[in-house]
């Protein structure tokens, strides 16, 4: 029930993508030049979206009977969807055009799929997480698959619905016993009764299975299984948009769910966190120097990036989640550059991912290389580069809760990782050519990749203004 | 100009000229060259500047320049240099243009490239050497390793990969583990003073506080990442791959300054910031130091390839750093600290030297040299010349150095032991054997190559860079006060700071 401007305001970006599929759907029915508009409406409707979240971050409110939070930190998780979403709209442009694989449904997918995340990262109710869960996720399977003449898509799509619907099963039965032992869904009642629940083996199972099942959605080991398949059977845009958008909107979840529970007590949950923390940023760093595909090898990168971030959770300060949520920011834009670049050399019918590919990169695509050194350069944590102080925040949050062996098995991780994004390094500048294939950069793409290393470096350059707004809300 | 920007203007003058770089067009190569070169004497320029107006009485830092940076983390850009960093910011700052002029020949493709990595380069090592600020400092010296890879990777000898990316590897390794110390140490300082700080102005009232178990972890932490860039015996292997993989400009930054953050860092941190664990592991890194000493002597002795040989001698020379550094004596602190300028001075001629040779005939192998020295004599000086100095010879730079550090040894109560002194100065008699031995085999003799009669002597722009260095060589040998007397009130600080009594403690 809306009943002031203020409410309205708030959940305009909501109203604005909502409305934004639905002119959409209208769009690709009605119109015979779809496939040039609908891209370019989708950027509109993302940018609007995004620039209004991050605008009216500080007008803090909870709408919609208590089901929303508006303003604060789910505005700026809701600027990184945006962001993030439109950037993959700018490089699907021309990669379809390439592929030759045009569905209207895919930007009307993609506009729906962030409107799921803003709904995880603004809940106050598990149930709103679990709405905003499913309509990400349906989507997610759909897009994981969309080109459905291609034999591993559809392997990738099945593979991703079987695991996410396990995933979300543990997520359902974890809030059923939430629900059994509070009695309630609301975040904030469930929050003021855990003094009295937190002895409680029901509740703390439930709070531990829903942990589970999004451990699946943000890709830790060992809930890992699906990543590398279905981001190397997906488009490479697609992907990108899984492995930043949908690990960012799970940690918002988690962030929205749990952060209030894990200032107060994180030691009932830290044994869990830490293991697959460790065993995520060990397993991610070693098994990807072995991948001799780019984008199996950033599928395990992602695995260990999701590592570090849960480093951050289980520090349990503020420090810790607002360390996870600059690092989820970095991370968006990092990981999409260096996607956004794979998506550019992949050549028609999965050619061109493989390593030996970027040989010898730098003299026929000078630019391309500069580009792609920087997203290796920070996805490896390197100063000055955005990535860097990501890791730094989240082991400072580590530190200062009395888990200095947790940083040190992050720093050790870390250098182990070096090894393979540098490796991509070597090959484009120091190896030569192998396979003289012709890179066609399309202007949009590099545009959308360009943004994305403008914005690792202005978070590397000036990361205080981010993580002050970012303290500030919590 | 304002005093205290000057540090500002050499940090950010070759990052300038980095960017500047970029609108040149790839072909415009003496343009290039020309503005590289230029942009670099301009910076040495504004560090003569600096050292004009530096006061050598004041142990303080001064040309202090604080801006804050990243407010929540109360990380600031804080820079600002004493009698330390001063000899090394004039060495790095005078080594580059020379780097530069010696690689004139040398590289031939993707010259825009190389000149804007080398400028980087030199913006990475100021940095290192004036940030007052751990955070800022470490970003310097994690920066730095971007440009140094891509040099030795991309204008390298035939293993370059290889070695690129072992140094990388290893560098890095080491600094992550001092990136966790470092954190640590903030967080602890704000239990202290109520902030989190990483300001080394701060810190060293704090570090010293800490209780000695954090304090052993902490300087281990440190002192890893810094004894592998120095390197240290027996984390030195990745040295002599990238010394003889890098080109001669890579090879000569290398000895010349990047090993000197090692040493830097060790006197900068490990000392004031965790005295009594440096108290307590002075005497086994001082016996790493003497090993590194007769260990890197002995293999440059059997060693075929002349890079090699000058790469193992750098191993030794800065164990010779490393022990005057951990006997903690006046003596022994100064005579570090002006090995570390002779080092670079010697090592950088010798690398820049056998640089002028392999250019000419594209081998370094040893055994296909032999009497050039009628071929080529001003060589044959020039590297009689480099080479005494890098023995010690009385009379030239390297004897001060060495000098002083066996005497501050042989008397030091941390070390409390003569045997320090008499194995290192063995290690004195083994350079002169395993220089003077390949000296020997390259220059006199008969001329058993063909290939070498036709070797020409040095052009007048390699006679300029030997010269330029052999000033240095010659001055220090005759006259070290000049540059002693920079550094003095400084290394008497760091003494009193690690003498000092420990501080109340404070529990985690």
């Amino acid at each position: 029930m809306i009943n002031d401007f203020q409410e309205f305001n708030g959940i305009l970006p909501f109203i604005i993508l909502g409305a934004g599929i639905l002119v959409s759907v209208l769009i690709e029915i009605y119109s015979s030049k779809s496939e040039k508009l609908l891209p370019w409406f989708s950027i509109l409707v993302f940018l609007a979206a995004g620039f209004h979240s991050l605008y009216y971050a500080a007008n803090i409110k909870v709408v919609m009977q208590n089901m929303l939070l508006t303003g604060g930190v789910p505005n700026i998780f809701h600027f990184v969807f945006n962001i993030g979403a439109a950037i993959v709209c700018l490089l699907s442009i021309d990669y379809i055009k390439k592929h030759g694989t045009y569905f209207g449904e895919y930007y009307i997918l993609l506009q729906a799929s962030v409107l799921g995340m803003m709904c995880m990262a603004g809940a106050k109710d598990l149930f709103m997480i679990f709405l905003g869960l499913e309509i990400m996720s349906v989507c997610f399977y759909a897009l994981a698959g969309l080109n459905r003449k291609k034999l591993n898509a559809n392997e990738a799509s099945l593979k991703y619905f079987l695991l996410g619907a396990f995933a979300t099963g543990f997520i359902v039965y974890g809030i059923a016993l939430i629900y059994g032992s509070a009695q309630t869904t609301s975040i904030d009642m469930i929050t003021a009764l855990f003094p009295l629940l937190y002895k409680n083996i029901i509740f703390i199972t439930g709070v531990i299975l829903f942990l589970i099942g999004f451990s699946f959605k943000i890709a830790a080991f060992p809930f890992h299984m699906w990543v590398p398949d279905v981001y190397e059977g997906s488009a490479t845009t697609i992907a990108g948009l899984f492995s930043t958008g949908g690990k960012a909107a799970a940690f918002s979840a988690i962030i929205a769910a749990l952060s209030a529970i894990f200032r107060s007590s994180i030691h009932t949950f830290l044994p869990y966190l830490a293991a697959i923390s460790v065993l995520s940023m060990l397993f991610g760093s070693i098994v990807a120097i072995s991948q001799s595909n780019i984008k199996r090898m950033l599928a395990y990168s992602s695995i260990a990036h999701a590592g570090y971030m849960i480093i951050g959770l289980a520090a349990g300060n503020s420090e810790g989640i607002a360390g996870v949520i600059f690092y989820l920011t970095a991370y968006t834009f990092m990981n999409l550059g260096a996607f956004g670049i794979v998506s550019l050399i992949e050549g028609t019918g999965e050619t061109n991912l493989e390593l030996s590919s970027y040989a010898g990169l730098a003299d026929r695509s000078p630019v391309l290389a500069v580009l792609l050194s920087v997203f290796m350069f920070a996805l490896a944590g390197l100063p000055p580069f955005a990535g860097f102080f990501g890791k730094y925040y989240v082991f400072i949050a580590a530190v200062k809760a009395n888990l200095t062996w947790l940083a040190i098995v992050g720093v050790i991780s870390s250098a182990i990782s070096v090894y393979f994004y540098i490796r991509i390094i070597v090959l484009m500048y120091f190896r030569e050519t192998q396979n003289e294939f012709e890179i066609n950069i399309s202007n949009t793409g590099l545009l959308a990749v360009f943004i994305s290393c403008m914005l690792v470096i202005i978070l590397g350059i000036t990361p205080g203004s981010v993580i002050n707004m970012i303290a500030s809300f919590l | 100009m304002e005093t205290n920007q000057l540090l500002s203007y050499i940090l950010f003058t070759p990052f300038v000229g980095a960017l500047l770089l970029l609108v040149f067009q790839r072909d415009q190569e003496e343009q290039i060259r020309f503005f590289g070169l230029a942009i670099s004497v301009i910076t040495f320029i504004i560090s003569l500047v600096v050292y004009s107006k530096f006061e050598p009485q004041n142990p303080n830092f001064q040309f202090v320049q604080k801006i804050p940076w990243i407010s929540s983390l109360n990380v600031s850009y804080h820079v600002g240099i004493d009698g330390l960093s001063m000899l090394l910011l004039l060495l790095t700052t005078f080594i580059t243009p020379l780097t530069l002029l010696s690689s004139w020949k040398s590289i031939n493709k993707n010259i825009k490239e190389f000149t804007i990595f080398m400028l980087l380069l030199e913006v990475g090592m100021v940095g290192v050497f004036v940030s007052l600020d751990l955070f800022l400092f470490y970003i310097f010296w994690e920066a730095m390793l971007i440009p140094m890879y891509f040099i030795i990777g991309i204008w390298g000898g035939p293993k370059r990969i290889y070695a690129s990316v072992k140094f990388f590897v290893f560098t890095m390794f080491g600094s992550l583990l001092m990136l966790v110390a470092i954190i640590w140490l903030a967080v602890s300082a704000g239990a202290v003073v109520g902030h989190f700080t990483t300001d080394i102005v701060e810190l060293y009232s704090i570090g010293p506080a800490a209780a000695k178990n954090y304090q052993n972890w902490m300087f281990l932490a440190f002192t890893l990442s810094f004894a592998i860039k120095v390197p240290l015996f027996p984390l030195h292997t990745w040295l002599p791959d990238a010394h003889v993989e890098a080109p001669t400009a890579g090879s000569i930054i290398l000895a010349a300054v990047l090993l000197k953050m090692g040493t830097y860092g060790l006197i900068r941190f490990c000392l004031p910031l965790f005295p009594s664990a440096a108290m307590t592991f002075a005497p086994y890194i001082s016996v790493l130091a003497v090993i590194g000493i007769i260990y890197g002597a002995l293999v440059a002795m059997v060693q075929k390839d002349m890079k090699k040989l000058v790469a193992y001698s750098s191993v030794a020379h800065l164990g010779f750093v490393v022990l005057g550094i951990f006997a903690m004596t006046q003596e022994s602190m100064q005579g570090a600290i002006i090995q570390m300028v002779n080092h670079g001075l010697s090592t950088g001629a010798l690398f820049f030297l056998v640089g002028v040779i392999y250019e000419r005939t594209h081998t370094r192998e040893i055994s296909e040299y032999g009497g050039i020295a009628k071929i080529v004599p001003l060589f044959a000086v020039a590297f009689m010349f480099a080479s005494l100095s890098s023995i010690g010879l009385p009379g030239l730079n390297g004897f001060i150095g060495e000098f002083l550090i066996l005497l501050g040894s042989f008397k030091s109560p941390v070390l409390n032991s003569w045997w320090y002194t008499i194995f290192a100065a063995s290690g004195v008699i083994f350079a002169a054997v395993y220089l003077l031995w390949m000296y020997q085999r390259v220059v006199f003799g008969e001329v058993k190559n063909p290939k070498m009669e036709k070797l020409t002597d040095m052009a007048p722009r390699e006679i300029f860079i030997f010269g330029a260095m052999a000033v240095f060589i010659v001055w220090i040998g005759v006259y070290p006060n000049t540059f002693l007397k920079i550094s003095d009130r400084s290394t008497a600080k760091v003494i009193l700071q690690v003498n000092a009594p420990p501080p109340v403690n404070i529990s985690n």
